[in-house]
């Protein structure tokens, strides 16, 4: 990776950009409310607001004291002559980071952001039944433990960044803003906390089809998109310009990546829906939508933007089918598509480059690189987050059981709903 | 089930750094490293597959 060196303006772009992320944290929170049950929307957004303020607590007293930054001093092992960092030698509290605007501190205010978006898509895969002191504990497990360590590795100077120098395959992993550090990890941990908590009650019966919780807020939900288009701009742009080396100029190409990216999943996702149930669906539509984003954080510093919006094209086209296969096959009851959405998402995006990126290296060694990154995640980060949060869940249990998912976590946790006025949902526990 | 699954995951993703490490040819290194990404699948499917008994019990 080319360590970037920024003039003041540079300076104050990167500072820019990283402060347009809290508005995809704001999105994604929305989004999660409005698919969730409306009995559920107080705690689903009080738990958000927890949610960051946890993450980037601990990603201040241990994150990046774990990730550190690309030319800071690591822990490395060899293996085979060749050396592997693998974890970061900072201190706790950024201690010793100068916040004089180094492209080290700008990573870290961009990751404190960065974790608590990616904090986030568990919560939502976990509505309506998880627990907020769980949630709370978990983000702390994540935002401390597995989601620094993973980032050391590919955006600290790490093993899977030194894969290009060490073993020839191309670049290194590449991952500009984070499509499998932030979104695949964030994924897989929903993945993880999806098969702990199981599902909510009455959503699958023996010999039946699985039952339909809509969404209790379609406005939210799209709106929430809309609003991340912005904070992915930001989180895209500050990514390529801190990760990926690139000149502040090519700003331009990033932005256009994503959105095209994006719209490209968005669309297509809205034909198939269109194709398949006779009328669009909102909600695959817009998972459509931010599972673009998604995979738009790996390309979008290095691919061409016909190339962002064929890569969004066949993304969009099997969001659907993704999200389906998992609620009817698996037995996966996640709300708000999380993890179809940031999972596939960013492992597509994460594959994507590999073969379409243009880093003036062999194709075939880049495509190594980044199936190593994707190995990874599934070998590793995923059952890292599965042993930690089964042990959490030991302790704290997960599911806010019958009362909880019958009163709605409003009642149960906050002793206050969110719309008291009024009474706006069916009960689907009364025999049919 | 759900053990050997998590297991798998792991197998799978030591026999892909295996590949990288001791591999040399470009050829043989791909291959391996696509035999370890089927075995996290298979580990993936086997804990899904335990997932699906526990989660046909609930309520």
């Amino acid at each position: 990776m080319n360590l970037p060196q920024f003039s003041e303006a540079g300076t104050v772009l990167c500072c820019m950009l990283v402060l347009l992320v809290p508005l995809a944290i704001v999105g994604l929170a929305l989004l999660n409310t409005g698919l969730g049950r409306s009995r559920s929307a107080a705690q689903s957004m009080l738990g958000s607001i927890c949610i960051l303020a946890v993450a980037a607590i601990a990603y201040f007293v241990f994150g990046f004291w774990r990730e550190g930054y690309a030319g800071l001093p690591q822990h490395t092992i060899s293996i085979a002559g060749k050396p592997w960092g693998w974890l970061a030698t900072g201190s706790f509290f950024l201690h010793g980071l100068r916040l004089d605007g180094s492209p080290a501190s700008l990573a870290a205010m961009l990751q404190i952001f960065a974790v608590a978006l990616a904090a986030l898509i568990p919560w939502g895969s976990g509505a309506d039944r998880w627990r907020l002191r769980a949630g709370c504990l978990s983000t702390a497990i994540f935002a401390g433990i597995v989601y620094p360590l993973f980032a050391h590795w590919v955006w600290g100077g790490g093993w899977l960044a030194q894969l290009g120098t060490n073993y020839g395959l191309g670049l290194g992993f590449m991952d500009a803003a984070g499509s499998g550090t932030l979104q695949a990890a964030g994924g897989l941990t929903a993945l993880a906390i999806v098969w702990i908590a199981g599902p909510r009650y009455g959503k699958f019966q023996r010999g039946q089809m699985p039952a339909v919780f809509p969404g209790h807020h379609i406005v939210f939900v799209l709106l929430g998109s809309m609003l991340m288009l912005a904070g992915w701009i930001g989180l895209n742009g500050a990514g390529a310009l801190l990760f990926a080396g690139i000149a502040p100029g090519r700003i331009v190409m990033v932005a256009i990546n994503t959105v095209l990216c994006a719209s490209g999943s968005l669309l297509t996702a809205f034909f198939v829906t269109h194709y398949r149930f006779g009328k669009p669906d909102a909600s695959l539509s817009a998972n459509g939508w931010v599972a673009g984003l998604a995979a738009s954080s790996a390309i979008c510093a290095s691919v061409t933007p016909s190339a962002a919006l064929l890569i969004g094209l066949m993304l969009g086209g099997a969001i659907p089918f993704i999200a389906e296969a998992l609620e009817l096959h698996c037995g996966i009851d996640d709300p708000t598509g999380g993890i179809s959405m940031h999972a596939a998402g960013g492992l597509w995006g994460v594959f994507a480059v590999g073969f379409m990126g243009r880093f003036g290296v062999p194709v075939l060694g880049q495509l190594l690189a980044q199936l190593a990154g994707i190995a990874t995640l599934l070998g590793f980060v995923l059952p890292l987050a599965f042993v930690l949060n089964w042990l959490l869940n030991r302790l704290v249990p997960f599911h806010g059981g019958g009362e909880g998912e019958r009163a709605g976590m409003d009642m149960y946790e906050l002793g206050a709903g969110a719309y008291p006025e009024f009474v706006i949902y069916a009960d689907e526990f009364l025999p049919r | 089930m759900k053990l050997t699954g998590f297991l798998l995951l792991l197998t799978g993703w030591a026999l892909t750094l295996a590949a990288i490490v001791l591999l040399p040819r470009a050829g043989a290194r791909a291959a391996f490293m696509l035999a370890g990404i089927a075995v996290e699948l298979l580990g993936l499917v086997l804990v899904t597959r335990a997932y699906l008994e526990q989660s046909e019990g609930t309520p």
